[in-house]
């Protein structure tokens, strides 16, 4: 089944779905403009908006429920955006409709959370702001009915990741990695931008509407072309591979940021676009999706191998991150079979892997903000609830059977098996990994002895932090079989994403599922060896060439540095090199010349009226000969 | 020939605006003759300024009723759009320059009177001052009318002559620093007969080959005369060459900075706006109606000419230390720019184009000099006025507004937007691109960058350095206070809303010079 027309609508909480955007626009307009003044009520305010947003997000969704499901994608007109080019629109249907509730019902929690977790920062008012900034560009990206609006959407959530990275920007690390988000997803920000730009040569229209109904047929080369740049843009917003490099350093943003734009949200942008424009231009087995698909499948063997291998609780989180997402990119590839798959388990990770942020948030915050897992061990006995969330995070993101992850992650196992066997059985042998990795920071750090630093007193974190740890995990545990079990996520996502031709059922003994059970459970098994039940060393070991590989990102910062960095230091050095010496060197050589030269001339002004008669008689001469000569030519 | 000879007939009403400064200047001298002394010169504040103002409203009267066609005064005087437009011009920049000259303390007690003798002591002690100022001024400033409507060249020279005389005198009064005054005047005046009597051989060379001075009669010869180019080569050089002296263009610049340096520095405003602007308007006609016809031999010229005006002021005005000597090379460099809109000659909508270009620079660059020599006269020192850059150092620290104002006229001197000088500059440049002298604003803008550095230099210097201990003080009398404040008002209006003005002038260019 293809995806079904975009109706035009009007009226009701849909009509007036702007709001779900101008509520945190104008919370975060508020706490930037009015300043120190609104440091008062700021974090309220921030979280007054992102609730409101959630609520007209139900609303809608109600509303949405309520037409036909063939009648389920409604666009709802705004305003003429760029005269001649796009009006810009929101679109309602059920793809957006989901990430909405995902964003402002998870990103409402993690408002709400910040409140304990920022309390003691004197610049709180500012995060919230930019946490509301945040909101309102997501919200426009994945609301945009055009894809130009999107990409407003899509620069505004660079901009807030890069303004929450650095929000503690008097830490050089934190400036940096900053930076370094910024300048990676401009590399694929500009595919992105020229993608676009494709779309609208070959089109004549940016809005999805347009590209679904055009009557134009570009060339299968164009349609590759453009599959490849939106998917260059995707990686570099999802942290895949190759433009991976970014997300590990992100996370000297705060806590509360992590779990929301390098977790739950802003990284799953790339899965939005993909999933987005799958019926447009990564149609089953194209060449673009096929890139989809290995891409996905790179990243995710390659984050969770780095996951293994970092004591640092948020970068084993992020590479965690990154590997999630390459299933989520796997599945997109996949076509129709996937795309509820992919969409089911980015909502899930939502859950999951937020209540898991924000629990490392929760250790974090009663350590001291270390961030060692080898400076950590015995916790679940002094931090409880935070023990208990997180654990069920855990069991969902290994897939332990009935949780959330296990239905959506292994939704995309079994997709990608019937896809191809050797992409099925290399996401099996992740999820192995995951269950070692993951074990592994559970362990470290609730289980074993105490390895605390001395000035170390953990303690419960206080109830605003740990209720939405409860939801969270609430989500975390049924989430997956409410939306995987009979195919409801897949029906209800049909119109905008279509149906694969034969729905899949779910076999709870199928080949891939038990191959994957045992894999995790022999990975729970050796983690338990290595960091439960043995000691673990308070200063790393120095670990084979491979724990080396893994630790150093596999080295995806050293080609990074190798490739770009150190060619391009040496062309700035050779620009400065030609600008002062060359440039400057005419621009100062001919202002000194100029000042030499009315030094010079000065001299003739003698003061000497004699001199000056004789001045104007020589001019008079030399005109009157230059006239005779001209006039005589 | 019947040996009768016919009586002029001569258009009063048209030239009403000349006769009431001519008649108040000779008003001017009986009020010298017979008033006492200590009268005079509440006779001759508003006298002058009344007749300056009347002279102002009959101009605007004359252009409203309607512009001639024919010249006036059996030929002699054209009052034309142009010169209307001039007319009013001048008259509100003298109008300006007198109120600065009204306050006290620019002119000395007794010219005559050895530098540093007992007699100057004396004169200063009885308070007394040259009232002659006055009648003087207003001769000056009658010669400038006259000047740029004169129709023939020895109407034309006795204009010449009536607005210097007066102004050599003027010059040698300054009440400080006499020798440097008494110089500037002898100076001016040698080197003013010297061009004037390149101007008059250049006449007389021009008679023998049209057998007429009228303006008219001499472009008509211009392609029925054969055999006499000679006569006509040198002839309309040596004219050129008096009139590029008055609006001192190089290589006839030589005077200028020391004349406006020595001069009484109201004097020096009303020379570096009022002779400027009434300079030009004869070199236009002289130009465009005599020898319009030549143009094709003169422009390389004047080319040439333009062109090292434009860089001699520039280049030479940055190693300036002198306040008044750099706005002196400035005033060089505006000369400059102004050639390349007297060069910008075409077709007949060309020419009004750029004659309403050039009209509007002169009006714009009229006022902001005065204005920027009227705060020349406000920064003092123990000595007089403080010239010397070093000591304008952090004046924006000790008198913000003062500075403030210096920087707006610096800055529409370099012609930055939203300045008066500004669109004065890209009028004629925009001009004289449509005429095909790309080349020439080239070396405009490029000069224009240069002439930039220093009146940045000068901006920089008063904000940015700390102000000297025993810095200048700054005395703001009222007369130099209403003079900033309606340069100020010209400056910013004509940069943010210079339609009106530009209209203004686009009319006076349409009907261009008559013949």
């Amino acid at each position: 089944m293809e995806p079904t027309k975009i109706i035009e609508h009007t009226g009701g909480v849909i009509g007036a779905s702007w709001l779900l955007i101008a509520l945190p626009l104008l919370g975060a307009a508020v706490l930037l403009l009015g300043g120190r003044r609104t440091d008062k009520f700021g974090h309220l305010l921030g979280v007054a908006t992102a609730v409101a947003s959630f609520v007209v997000g139900v609303l809608a969704f109600a509303q949405l429920m309520g037409f036909d499901p063939a009648e389920r994608r409604r666009a709802v007109p705004l305003y003429d955006f760029i005269p001649g080019l796009t009006k810009m629109g929101l679109l309602i249907d059920p793809l957006s409709i989901s990430f909405v509730l995902l964003i402002t019902g998870v990103g409402s929690l993690i408002h709400i959370y910040s409140i304990g977790y920022m309390a003691h920062d004197p610049n709180r008012r500012r995060f919230f702001a930019y946490l509301n900034l945040f909101v309102a560009a997501m919200l426009l990206l994945v609301l945009a009915d055009n894809y130009v609006g999107l990409y407003v959407g899509w620069e505004g959530v660079g901009l807030a990741s890069y303004l929450l990275i650095g929000f503690w920007q008097h830490k050089p690390a934190a400036a940096t990695a900053a930076k370094k988000a910024f300048i990676v997803n401009r590399v694929g920000d500009f595919g992105l931008a020229i993608g676009i730009f494709t779309i609208f040569t070959a089109f004549n229209t940016v809005s999805y509407a347009g590209v679904m109904a055009s009557g134009e047929h570009p060339s299968q080369g164009t349609l590759t072309a453009i599959g490849l740049l939106l998917l260059l843009g995707a990686c570099g917003k999802s942290a895949q591979l190759p433009l991976q490099s970014w997300l590990l350093d992100a996370m000297e943003g705060p806590t509360p940021v992590s779990a929301l734009i390098h977790a739950a949200t802003m990284v799953t942008a790339g899965v939005y676009l993909v999933t987005r424009s799958g019926a447009m231009f990564f149609p089953e087995g194209s060449t673009a999706a096929i890139a989809v698909t290995i891409v996905g499948v790179a990243t995710l063997l390659a984050g969770a191998i780095i996951g293994t291998a970092k004591d640092d609780i948020k970068k084993a989180l992020a590479g965690s991150t990154m590997s999630q997402i390459g299933y989520m990119m796997l599945a997109a590839g996949i076509g129709p079979a996937g795309y509820a798959f992919a969409i089911a388990h980015l909502i899930t990770h939502g859950f999951f892997k937020a209540d898991m942020f924000l629990g490392a948030g929760s250790v974090m915050h009663a350590m001291n903000d270390e961030v060692n897992m080898r400076k950590y061990g015995g916790l679940r006995k002094v931090m409880p609830i935070t023990f208990a969330t997180f654990l069920v995070g855990y069991l969902a993101i290994i897939g332990f059977p009935l949780l959330s992850g296990y239905f959506t992650k292994d939704g995309i196992i079994e997709s990608a098996m019937e896809y191809s066997a050797t992409l099925g059985w290399l996401a099996v042998l992740g999820a192995g990994i995951t269950g070692f990795y993951m074990s592994r920071l559970v362990f470290m750090t609730f289980f074993g002895q105490k390895r605390w630093e001395a000035d170390a007193h953990p303690h419960e974190s206080p109830a605003v932090m740990t209720l939405p740890l409860i939801i969270l995990s609430v989500g975390s545990i049924f989430l997956g079989a409410f939306l995987i079990l009979g195919n409801r996520f897949m029906t209800f996502l049909a119109p905008a994403v279509g149906l694969p031709e034969h729905l899949p059922s779910f076999h709870p003994f199928s080949v891939a599922g038990l191959a994957t059970l045992a894999l995790v459970a022999a990975g729970v098994a050796l983690a338990w060896f290595k960091y439960g039940a043995a000691e673990v060393p308070v200063t790393a070991p120095r670990g084979s060439f491979l724990t080396t590989f893994a630790r150093r990102d596999l080295y995806g910062d050293a080609l990074n540095e190798a490739l770009f960095m150190r060619p391009g230091q040496w062309l700035t050095r050779l620009a400065v090199f030609f600008d002062n010496r060359g440039i400057d060197g005419l621009v100062n050589g001919l202002a000194a010349g100029i000042g030499g030269t009315s030094g010079r001339l000065r001299r003739v002004q003698t003061g000497f009226v004699r001199s000056y008669a004789l001045s104007i008689f020589v001019g008079a001469a030399i005109l009157v000969g230059a006239w005779f000569v001209v006039g005589n030519l | 020939m019947n040996g009768t000879i016919p009586a002029p007939t001569i258009e009063y009403a048209l030239l009403a605006p000349m006769l009431v400064v001519f008649g108040a200047a000779i008003i001017g001298v009986l009020v010298e003759a017979f008033a006492p002394r200590y009268l005079r010169s509440s006779i001759h504040k508003p006298l002058t300024l009344l007749s300056l103002a009347g002279a102002f409203v009959i101009t605007i009267w004359q252009a409203r009723t309607g512009i001639p066609t024919k010249p006036s005064a059996m030929g002699a005087v054209a009052v034309d759009g142009p010169a209307l437009f001039i007319w009013g011009t001048i008259l509100v920049l003298a109008f300006v320059s007198v109120l600065l000259i009204n306050d006290e303390g620019h002119f000395v007690a007794s010219a005559s009177a050895v530098p540093g003798s007992a007699e100057e002591e004396r004169a200063l002690s009885e308070g007394a001052m040259h009232t002659e100022v006055y009648p003087l001024v207003l001769f000056a400033v009658g010669g400038m009318l006259l000047f740029p409507a004169a129709n023939d060249l020895l109407a034309m020279f006795v204009a010449l002559e009536v607005m210097s005389l007066p102004l050599y005198l003027l010059c040698g009064l300054a009440r400080r620093r006499r020798l440097l005054s008494q110089e500037a005047a002898v100076k001016y005046f040698l080197l003013g007969a010297f061009s004037s009597a390149f101007f008059l051989y250049g006449t007389a060379l021009l008679y023998g080959y049209a057998g007429s001075v009228d303006l008219a009669k001499i472009g008509a010869a211009l392609g029925t005369v054969g055999g006499q180019d000679t006569l006509l080569y040198i002839g309309a050089a040596m004219l050129g060459v008096g009139l590029l002296f008055k609006i001192g263009a190089a290589p006839f610049q030589a005077w200028k900075p020391d004349v406006y340096q020595g001069s009484p520095t109201p004097i020096t405003a009303l020379m570096a706006s009022g002779t400027l602007v009434a300079a030009f308007g004869a070199l236009l006609r002289v130009f465009w109606v005599a020898l319009g016809g030549l143009q094709w031999s003169w422009t390389p010229i004047m080319w040439g000419v333009a062109i090292l005006t434009m860089l001699v002021g520039a280049v030479l005005a940055i190693t300036q230390t002198d306040i008044k000597r750099m706005l002196a090379y400035s005033s060089i460099a505006h000369g400059g720019f102004l050639l390349i809109g007297v060069i910008a000659l075409g077709d007949q909508q060309q020419n009004a184009s750029a004659l309403s270009a050039l009209l509007f620079y002169l009006v714009a660059y009229g006022f902001t000099t005065v204005g920027a020599f009227a705060v020349v006269t406000t920064v003092r020192d123990a000595g007089g006025e403080a010239w010397h850059l070093s000591r304008w150092a952090g004046l924006g620290k000790r008198r913000p507004l003062v500075a403030t104002v210096f920087a707006l006229f610096l800055l529409a001197f370099a012609g930055i937007p939203l300045t008066s000088g500004f669109f004065g500059k890209y009028a004629v440049f925009q001009a004289a691109v449509d005429a095909g002298a790309t080349p020439l604003v080239v070396v405009g803008v490029v000069s224009s960058a240069i002439a930039a550095f220093f009146y940045v230099r000068v901006i920089v210097l008063m904000f940015f350095n700390d102000p000297a201990a025993d810095g200048p003080s700054v005395v703001i009398p009222r007369g130099t206070w209403a003079v900033g404040a309606v340069a100020v008002l010209a400056t910013v209006v004509l940069g943010v809303f210079p339609q009106p003005v530009l209209d203004l002038a686009h009319t006076a260019a349409q009907s261009l010079f008559v013949r």
